[in-house]
């Protein structure tokens, strides 16, 4: 077990009727993953990749034993899906999809905490522990097992890391991608603290970028009682203030959210800070 | 998206929140066909802070004075944004400023209204200087905002009596503008304590300024929102394809999938001598159409002189992408760099095509760089390290994107 997903984990897929949905069902099931069922509303009775669709996520979680869901449904419907998988006290709810409304994703946080559900996204690349469960959308192949955990609120950077830890021999325990909207299901504290917690995990790699104050939080948590070795790395340095860089969370703002003011924040709790990607395995080798 | 003052200020009068009639020009003439009461304040009309500072307020007596300020004012530049409009509303008869706002609050992850007795300047200059002045409650998005707290808010200002009344209710009403527009930010300041014109005659409350921020995630839901006046037009065009496409003002153009990637790429560009012309982020599972339009939305700004692609596959399918490459050669050249989801495919479709993609992120970089400035490359070895001794015959090795390379 690693955090979150491990290979007892039953996964139920909201939206795999879609093109995306279908796709990422397949890559999951040839991981291995336990893809048990899927839902979309009025396909019940289907098949996608052999994985039975339901109509709704009651009725699978009774037929399946699902236990954990990814959400790949268009951005109007997401809270839906997502209000009906957290009702569901599935756990994780994995949100992939793009462009939800902020509004919305405040209500899904909030029923979400209410229930006691751990919720990735929205705008997330999911979570994959190395070896044992793909949820979501990174690249399967890039990962082997090992003691790194991998925090993110990007989906490429993660997979940038992943593949540049591989590459030199550092292996991972899981990846937690956190998303890149103002409002997510998990914070950097709460996914240290699970890492904190496992005992697999040894180092954690904390990619951040520019905006919200997510990165300090973290800095401080780090601080006060993380006992385990950080690397960090900071999209976003050349970002000109004032402009919204892709991610609707990603505008630096007045002086808050700035990539120094992020890296002097890490930097002060005794976190390593690599420059470009390609630094942070010397910089994690190091502090193994 | 941010809205300006007047049309903040419309959306607020349909929800019956007291803000002035004024009225918006965009020539200083049309000041005399106006009829408004005088004195009247003449308001740079600009989606930046700061204007009154930069001396886009201006208070005038007469009309002859109010058409001069609106002369001045008028295509005046503020923090680089060109004044076009200005609202010419009637000067209230301020006792105090206040302030109220909505905010999503990030770390919290729900939404925080934030009221201060300080209004009328800065609340970060306020939340710095003196944070004991500012009042805060934290909205649950199941309940809203009960009167209670928004009494409770009012009472930290020091309000009483029909003043509070006013307040309880505009607090209620800006809170449930907030929520049915899909604002991210709500805002009055100030909100002004007039002397006169409430119930009875006595002091009442006044919207003097109004912010609205709105999420443009939610646009969908409010078909009846005004178009963005923020976005350059490519930027414009880039939304309506679903693409995020952001300006700035070196001479690379960049492509790549996922904000945080692509920021990075930006990172890597500068870290290498580069500076990115502008940056396109065609998202997550982005399309060989989308890919297309990517590649020549970024090439339309001028002075692009070299493009720099960098795709990590996750969500997005590699061969995807490359069918839009092979499908859209590049105009200026280009360094690829491309891996992940289906990429042996991708790498099949490219070199069929006779272009060449490197993996490395680095080396597409210097590449992209030394491209910009003119010299011959090979994409996917690495840039040389000048024209005219790149390849054993001076020449642009087989393989390049850039022109001159097969295609």
């Amino acid at each position: 077990m690693a955090v979150l997903v491990d290979r007892s984990t039953r996964l139920l897929v909201q939206g795999i009727t879609g093109y995306q949905g279908a796709f990422h069902t397949k890559q999951s099931l040839d991981a291995g993953t336990a893809v048990v069922a899927g839902v979309t509303p009025g396909k019940g009775g289907a098949r996608v990749h052999d994985v039975p669709v339901f109509d709704t996520v009651d009725e699978a979680v009774r037929a399946t034993g699902a236990d954990a869901c990814v959400l790949f449904v268009p951005a109007r419907f997401a809270r839906d899906a997502a209000l009906e998988a957290i009702a569901a006290r599935l756990d994780p709810v994995v949100i992939i999809t793009e462009g939800v409304p902020v509004h919305d994703a405040i209500e899904i946080v909030a029923s979400a905490r209410r229930q006691g559900v751990r919720l990735l996204g929205p705008n997330g690349p999911g979570v994959t522990t190395a070896g044992e469960c793909r949820i979501g959308i990174m690249p399967w192949h890039l990962f082997t097992p090992g003691p790194v955990g991998v925090v993110s609120r990007s989906g490429t950077l993660t997979y940038e890391v992943v593949a540049a830890l591989t590459r030199a021999g550092l292996g991972q325990s899981t990846a937690v991608g956190l998303g890149g909207d103002p409002v997510a299901g998990t914070s950097f504290v709460e996914a240290l603290e699970w890492f904190g917690a496992d005992p697999v995990t040894r180092a954690v790699v904390l990619i951040g970028e520019i905006g919200g104050s997510a990165e300090e939080e973290a800095a401080r948590y780090i601080a006060r009682s993380f006992g385990k070795p950080v690397v960090a790395y900071i999209a976003g340095r050349t970002a000109p203030p004032g402009k919204r860089m892709g991610h609707a969370g990603a505008v630096i703002s007045g002086t808050e959210g700035t990539a120094e003011h992020k890296v002097g924040a890490l930097e002060g709790a005794g976190v390593a800070v690599a420059e470009l990607v390609s630094k942070v395995p010397e910089l994690m080798r190091a502090r193994l | 998206m941010k809205l300006h003052e007047y049309q903040a200020k419309e959306v607020f009068a349909r929800y019956g929140l007291p803000v002035q009639a004024g009225a918006v020009i965009d020539r200083p003439e049309a000041v005399r066909d106006l009829s408004v009461q005088y004195p009247v304040v003449v308001k740079a009309q600009v989606l930046v802070g700061g204007r009154g500072k930069a001396g886009g307020v201006k208070l005038a007596k007469t009309p002859v004075e109010a058409e001069a300020h609106a002369r001045a004012i008028l295509g005046m530049e503020i923090k680089g944004e060109r004044v076009g409009r200005v609202l010419v509303v009637p000067a209230a008869d301020i006792e105090a400023e206040y302030y109220l706002a909505f905010v999503t609050d990030r770390a919290a992850r729900r939404v925080a209204g934030i009221a201060s007795a300080a209004g009328g300047v800065e609340i970060e200059t306020v939340a710095r200087e003196s944070p004991d002045k500012i009042a805060r409650v934290d909205v649950d998005p199941c309940l809203g905002v009960p009167a209670f707290a928004a009494r409770g808010l009012g009472r930290r200002l020091g309000l009483d009596g029909g003043v509070l009344d006013e307040f309880i209710r505009i607090a209620t009403t800006l809170y449930r503008l907030y929520w049915e527009q899909d604002a991210d930010l709500a805002e009055i300041n100030p909100l002004a304590r007039v002397a006169s014109g409430g119930p009875g005659g006595g002091a009442r409350l006044l919207c003097v300024d109004a912010k609205l921020v709105l999420d443009d995630n939610a646009g969908y839901r409010h078909p009846d929102r005004p178009p963005s006046e923020e976005m350059t037009p490519l930027e414009r065009e880039a939304r309506e394809h679903g693409l995020a496409y952001v300006e700035l003002d070196g001479d690379i153009a960049v492509i790549g999938n996922g904000a945080g990637l692509v920021m990075s790429t930006l990172d890597l560009l500068a870290y290498v001598g580069g500076r990115a012309a502008n940056f396109l982020d065609v998202g997550g599972g982005a399309s060989e159409e989308s890919m297309q339009t990517a590649i020549d939305l970024v090439q339309r700004k001028p002075r692009v002189r070299a493009l720099f692609i960098n795709i990590f596959g996750g969500i997005t399918r590699t061969d995807d992408i490359a069918r839009g490459i092979v499908a859209r050669p590049p105009r200026v050249p280009a360094s690829i760099r491309l891996t992940g989801t289906n990429e042996v495919e991708a790498r099949r479709i490219l070199s069929d095509a006779g272009i060449a993609a490197g993996t490395d992120p680095e080396e597409g970089a210097r590449t992209a760089v030394a491209l910009a400035r003119g010299h011959n490359v090979d994409p996917a070895g690495g840039a040389a390290p000048s024209a005219g001794s790149s390849g054993p015959d001076g020449a642009g090795r087989p393989g390049s994107a850039g022109p001159g390379g097969p295609r």
